[in-house]
């Protein structure tokens, strides 16, 4: 009789990677459902297709460098639901279905899979999305309407080009919970502060990076603009609250320590004001998580810790 | 007669993990083994240079015969566990998948005890150390380390407290449970020897939380008598894992830190098992030293799982077919956390061997690793703060000795809290033990 004669321990937590996955996508879940409300059945459509196609590219990539397939593990989802959220409910759909193929493909795949990539799959496959269709990255369907590619003034607009004289169109409620022009699933604050409650209490992630993420882009643009309203216009509105929550926080391109983390939030949300204040684009969270996750392994450098039964 | 106060621990344990305690064993009483034809004792059973045989092929030996021993300073004699003939001597296969000697004995089922035996009095520190050694007793918690060694301390760096370590933090073993339950007047008069002849003055009884009875047990007996000064004291932990590991312990129970390459010494502590003491009194009282050990016989593949005491030496295949227990796929020596899986179910059993496992089905298959998703749970959970994702990359990288030393590798004392909250399976304890041996290889060179 041959016996298993591995090392210790024998047993192991129930909590596997693709549990954690399934957190992540229970907490994304209501952002879709609203979104669809906002934006109709479209921006349902165009999350089924950006899933699908992550999903499928993922199992056909693998197929095709001979690896095991790695699709159970759910990560190629939650990067599906992530690109589509950060979307506008009226793109093409085959623009969407590239957008995920560059990200589980090229970002993910190409650098080793799940683990490897440098940087967030979504978050730069927006980037790449953004650089190519500019003008269709933007135009935004106005909520509850039939319609199909219009282009509305989206508040975020309002935030980079009219510093101090914000309010007007915009009651805090509507920008809180949600009801406005925008991607898919950015729009409500209210639904990405409860998914991250959710994932902060299930222990998926550590309130760090969002809190300091969204806390300094806050007292930032409060610096810089003096403006108190606009302030929380500015987190409230756009893709800082999604960026910060589901997208700077997750593990494979963010710092583990705690101090890594809280520079890495507060960095992401300079940047993210630098940009919206000085650059001329309308947005600058993913190029802010973009960097930081470039920064990521520097910061990793700084040591944490010392051995527990070192310290004095 | 006076209540005693239970202690609190003085100190949250760093990291660590929760873990189902599986206590299946907890209330049977412990059953005497049948009678099996051979033992066999291998002449390394604890940490130390290994023992020089006594006897040669066809003596006689009795229960409690001493049949190997060495001048080397760490070291712990090995006795017969059966009356019999020697009946060879011979290379074997240990549990732990070590190679060593070993003395085969035929067991002629008259269990005469060897005529020598008597008494040992102890009036002094000498006495109770050389008691100690005498018995072949070893650091029964699993460690094996010779507790002779560990009492033999000297008036420039004396102890102020002995903890008994009753936590037994590994799920399914209940052998130190059953030893306080059956025993509490061993542990006790065991307790009294050490603190009075070692002088020392405070002795904390460390029992997890979830064995409330022993608790309890202790609670009523400590109020005895000969406790004037009320200076054994109970602690109730609580029950996380690992509580029962030396360093932690120390820790929670009076917030002491004994850092790399110190022993508990250093800070005024000497910490022994609660069966370890129990057995000293016992060869004390009777002159009959280390010859049987309780087991812990359990897991999914055991159909009747149950404490057992077993003569040393008994081949685990003959404790496994006693608890009914014949169809398995992986048997472990020790807990699920931190025990080894054998190879060999022939191999014998060792003094320091508290438990058998042995798991049929997907319990018994090891998980296949995925690729690590830096989540750092590993972080979170280790009780010595280390970062076990970046060993184990170091490892896997071939960054060397000197990478692995600045990531204070050899600090880990492989509870295993790593790899079992791996959401991604990785095989980081196994890692970081590699570690430890690369950084112990470049330090002979």
């Amino acid at each position: 009789m041959k016996l298993y004669a591995n090392n210790s321990p024998h047993i192991s937590g129930k909590e596997k990677t693709h549990d954690i996955m399934l957190d992540v996508i229970i907490a994304l879940a209501p952002l879709g459902i609203a979104g669809t409300i906002f934006f109709g059945f479209r921006a349902l459509l165009v999350i089924a297709v950006c899933v699908a196609s992550a999903v499928i590219g993922e199992y056909l990539f693998n197929k095709a460098i001979k690896k095991e397939t790695t699709i159970k593990d759910l990560s190629a989802v939650v990067t599906g639901l992530l690109l589509a959220y950060n979307l506008p409910s009226a793109i093409p759909l085959w623009i969407a279905a590239l957008g995920s193929l560059i990200a589980v493909v090229i970002v993910k795949g190409m650098f080793g899979g799940l683990g490897q990539n440098f940087a967030n799959p979504a978050i730069t496959a927006r980037i790449i999305l953004m650089v190519s269709f500019p003008t269709l990255m933007s135009s935004f369907t106005p909520v509850f309407s039939n319609t199909t590619v219009v282009s509305s003034a989206t508040p975020i607009k309002e935030i980079g080009l009219t510093y101090g004289s914000f309010g007007g169109e915009y009651s805090m409620l509507r920008l809180f919970l949600g009801d406005y022009a925008g991607c898919i699933g950015e729009t409500s604050a209210l639904l990405i502060l409860l998914g991250g409650i959710y994932l902060v209490l299930r222990k998926v992630i550590s309130p760090i990076i969002p809190l300091s993420f969204i806390g300094t882009t806050f007292l930032f643009t409060f610096i810089l603009s003096g403006n108190f309203k606009l302030s929380v216009a500015a987190v409230l509105c756009g893709g800082v609250m999604l960026g910060a929550v589901f997208m700077a926080t997750d593990y494979v391109t963010s710092p583990t320590s705690n101090l890594g983390k809280l520079i890495f939030g507060v960095g992401a949300g300079i940047i993210t004001v630098l940009i919206r204040s000085f650059g001329n684009l309308p947005e600058g969270v993913s190029y802010s998580i973009l960097l930081m996750n470039l920064f990521t392994p520097l910061i990793e450098k700084i040591p944490s810790r010392k051995p527990f039964f070192e310290e004095a | 007669m006076e209540k005693k106060e239970i202690l609190s621990p003085k100190a949250k344990i760093p990291g660590g993990i929760t873990l189902s305690h599986k206590k299946n064993t907890a209330e049977s009483e412990t059953v005497r083994i049948s009678p099996v034809k051979t033992v066999i004792l291998p002449l390394v059973q604890h940490i130390g240079a290994p023992c020089e045989p006594l006897k040669k092929v066809g003596d006689r030996v009795y229960i409690g015969t001493k049949i190997a021993d060495s001048d080397k300073p760490v070291c712990a004699p090995i006795f017969s566990s059966v009356s019999g003939t020697v009946k060879k001597i011979d290379m074997v296969t240990t549990a732990n998948g070590n190679k060593c000697k070993a003395i085969f004995i035929e067991n002629d089922f008259s269990d005469e005890k060897d005529p020598d035996l008597k008494p040992f009095i102890v009036k002094n520190k000498d006495d109770l150390v050389k008691a100690a050694r005498e018995c072949g007793l070893v650091g029964l918690g699993g460690a094996g380390f010779p507790t002779h060694i560990k009492l033999n301390i000297s008036k420039e760096k004396p102890a102020d407290t002995l903890i008994i370590n009753a936590a037994e933090c590994e799920p399914y073993i209940t052998t130190d449970y059953r030893e306080c339950m059956e025993n509490p007047k061993d542990v006790l008069e065991g307790i009294y020897f050490v603190k009075e002849m070692l002088g020392i003055k405070n002795c904390i009884i460390a029992v997890e939380d979830n064995k409330p009875k022993a608790i309890k047990l202790f609670y009523d007996i400590a109020s005895n008598v000969r406790d004037v000064n009320n200076e054994i004291k109970l602690l109730k932990l609580k029950s996380r894992y690992p509580q029962g590991a030396e360093k932690v312990l120390i820790y929670t129970a009076l917030k002491r830190k004994v850092t790399t390459n110190k022993l508990p010494l250093d800070v005024g502590v000497i910490v022994m098992n609660v069966t370890s003491v129990a057995v000293l009194h016992r060869f004390i009282k009777t002159g009959m030293p280390l010859v049987e050990k309780r087991v812990t016989v359990d897991g999914n593949a055991v159909k009747k799982p149950q404490n057992v005491m077993c003569p040393i030496g008994t081949p685990i295949i003959d404790i496994l077919n006693f608890a009914q227990c014949e169809d398995y796929d992986k048997v472990l020596f020790g807990g699920p956390m931190m025990g080894g899986a054998i190879e060999d179910v022939n191999a014998p059993l060792i003094k320091q061997n508290n438990a058998i496992l042995a798991f049929k089905g997907s319990l018994a298959k090891p998980n296949e690793e995925t690729p690590c998703i830096r989540c750092a749970k590993c972080e979170g959970v280790c009780p010595m703060r280390l970062r076990p994702r970046e060993i184990a990359f170091a490892v896997e990288h071939n960054e060397g000795a000197d990478v692995l030393k600045s990531l204070n590798a050899s600090t880990c004392m492989e509870c295993g809290c790593c790899t079992y909250i791996c959401p991604a399976s990785r095989k980081l304890t196994q890692r970081i033990h590699t570690a430890k041996q690369i950084i112990r290889k470049a330090g002979n060179k």
